[in-house]
């Protein structure tokens, strides 16, 4: 086998089982959030399909593709159609330049090693917006498309929010590459990036809920003020790709958080830090990514049913004159530690 | 490979971008907005194959990411529903056009013709060396960028203000 | 096999999409795209011109292009604040109706 033809076939590889895994867990994910609010909310949830309701997204899943896909007659059908493709579309992209897992045999267990991988990231991040916007325009009525206005104003402030936040992360490591950010992590659990740069890790995870939609900040669809804002038009199969678009946004946030701040696939027990050097350490390192994933994930799913929504003025407040100086402030505060210790 | 890869993004940053400016099928300027950021986005590919990565990821960055945002916002707010029926003038607009295309085909004809060295040199080196030579080489251009940003900013919140002029 | 000429043809193309557009349509967010895509074309060919000589000016190259899009992020919003500005006064963003720059 020549190497290009190697290098094709293992990357569609990883691009199969990264997207498959992915499919998996924002199935899992959605039943996990009803667990977690119905648990917040003093209730029991969805316990009746399967052994302790593990079976639900399977049923969710008939439900949605069986149910009638209504199109209003007052929609631009071509923006219409087009928005939820778009929607799904950011989440399934990042995961290219994540690092999964260190190796396996001889295989590096990320899809593309780019020496900007961060920048790229945030390019693909910045453009989930379309979707929103598109659905907003696209169903032509007056909810949905107050949430795709505010949904763009929203994405564009905080993005600038969450850049600025992660550049103490790269001056410490000295590199864009997320590999390299990754191996400066390892070694000790003093050595994760959210130890290091601890206020960086705040404002970027507030930011991250901010760029997903989710409350506290989850404006665009505020459902007590817009109905349920950009997708009040969709029913059956196209909202479930909204619904699938949000929650694989929201793990390949969670999963760009383990990245940076978070060690990424190492663990510094067991010499779990140090790349693999057999099929058994591979696999490992690969669980190890996917449990502080799931584990953000709820983090984040656990939030939105503790906190109250942000008022629109108060989140652009917060964003633009609170967020970004600090942003500031924090590089300027790691640029002279940095400059002090040599 | 690398030529393929060319002739995808050359042909898609070119119908895109006609199809931004001359739309046959609507002339609903969203539409035109969503084209043009494909043109965008297909620029960036470009870029990568010129081995300017960084480049590329500022361009889908700052271009597609938040330029063309700020359009899709404005024209969201506008809404400008009753001027897509207005038809542009069509000698002047005729004429206009001719004159452009011309000039693009003797720019590159002559671009063309020219032949040159066929493998430029590797480059190496990325952000690091492009950071340095910003705040070094590069500072004076940097300022005045930042300056001008600055300046920007002032005048676009004064000119948004409700009651302004 | 693709050397900069290539990317020069690309590039006047492109501007010459972006000159016919900026001179023939009279919606001012549809010229305020045309000029983006001028803008583009030139910067493409300082990319091309940059990677023909080599690492020394590529990067210089590169700083221009990083400057001219910081420029092009300034203008668009800008023009657009504009845009939205006559708007409010004169209900139309067609620039045959723009109020005359006078008085």
């Amino acid at each position: 086998m020549t190497p290009t033809l190697e290098f094709f076939l293992f990357s569609a590889l990883k691009v199969v089982a990264a997207a498959s895994v992915l499919m998996a867990m924002v199935a899992y994910t959605v039943l996990a959030e009803r667990r977690i609010s119905a648990f917040v909310q003093d209730r029991i949830g969805p316990n009746r399909v399967g052994p302790a309701g593990l079976f639900q997204p399977l049923a969710d899943a008939i439900k949605a593709f069986l149910k009638e896909d209504f199109v209003p007659g007052h929609v631009r059908k071509f923006f219409f159609w087009l928005a939820p493709v778009l929607v799904m579309l950011p989440g399934l992209l990042s995961l290219a330049v994540i690092p999964f897992g260190s190796r396996l045999g001889s295989q590096p267990m990320v899809i593309a090693d780019l020496n900007v991988g961060i920048l790229y990231t945030f390019g693909i991040v910045s453009l989930g917006v379309y979707g929103i916007v598109l659905a907003g325009y696209g169903s032509n009525s007056k909810y949905p498309f107050l949430g795709g206005v505010r949904s763009s104003a929203q994405m564009i402030s905080y993005e600038v929010a969450m850049a600025l936040s992660t550049i103490p992360v790269f001056m410490i490591v000295g590199d864009l590459n997320l590999s390299r950010v990754i191996g400066h992590q390892a070694g000790g659990w003093s050595h994760w990036m959210v130890f290091q740069a601890p206020l960086s890790f705040i404002l970027f995870i507030a930011a991250a809920f901010a760029e997903t939609n989710r409350l506290p900040f989850d404006l665009p669809e505020a459902e007590n003020e817009l109905v349920a804002g950009h997708n009040t038009e969709y029913s059956s199969i196209k909202f479930a790709l909204f619904f699938m678009g949000e929650y694989s946004s929201m793990i390949a946030m969670s999963a760009m958080t383990v990245t940076l701040f978070f060690g990424g696939w190492t663990l510094p027990v067991f010499g779990l830090d140090q790349p693999a050097a057999t099929w058994a350490a591979g696999i490992a390192h690969i669980a190890v990514f996917l449990s502080k994933v799931a584990l953000m994930v709820c983090l984040m799913i656990y939030v939105r049913w503790m906190w109250p929504r942000f008022r629109y003025d108060q989140l652009m407040d917060l964003g633009w004159r609170r967020f970004v100086p600090l942003g500031l402030a924090n590089i300027l505060a790691t640029a002279l530690v940095l400059w002090a210790r040599g | 490979m690398q030529d393929l890869l060319f002739y995808v993004f050359a042909a898609v940053a070119l119908i895109a971008g006609f199809l931004a400016v001359a739309n046959p099928f609507s002339r609903n300027p969203l539409a035109s907005a969503l084209f043009l950021a494909v043109a965008l986005v297909a620029v960036s590919g470009l870029f990568v194959l010129l081995h300017a990565f960084f480049l590329g990821a500022v361009q889908i960055l700052i271009y597609a990411g938040a330029v063309m945002v700020l359009f899709l916002f404005v024209i969201m707010l506008l809404d400008l529903r009753e001027e897509q029926k207005r038809r542009a003038r069509k000698v002047a607009a005729g004429l206009a056009s001719a004159l452009a295309l011309a000039l693009a085909a003797l720019i590159s004809a002559a671009a063309l013709a020219g032949g040159g060295p066929a493998d430029p040199p590797a480059l190496e080196g990325g952000a690091r060396a492009l950071g340095r030579a910003l705040f070094t080489d590069f500072l004076l251009p940097f300022e005045i960028v930042a300056v001008l940003l600055v300046a920007a900013m002032v005048g676009v919140v004064w000119l948004s203000r409700k009651e302004a002029a | 096999m693709i050397t900069a000429h290539h990317y020069l043809a690309v590039a006047a193309m492109l501007f010459g999409i972006g000159l016919a557009g900026a001179l023939t349509r009279r919606n001012s967010i549809l010229v305020l795209m045309s000029i983006e895509l001028m803008l583009n074309a030139a910067n493409l060919n300082l990319v091309a011109f940059g990677r023909q000589a080599g690492w020394e000016q590529g990067s210089q190259a590169a700083l221009w292009v990083m400057c001219a899009i910081a420029i092009a992020a300034a203008e668009s919003g800008v023009g657009l604040a504009l845009i939205l500005a006559i708007y409010r006064h004169r209900r139309s963003a067609h620039l045959d109706e723009s109020p005359p720059l006078k008085g």
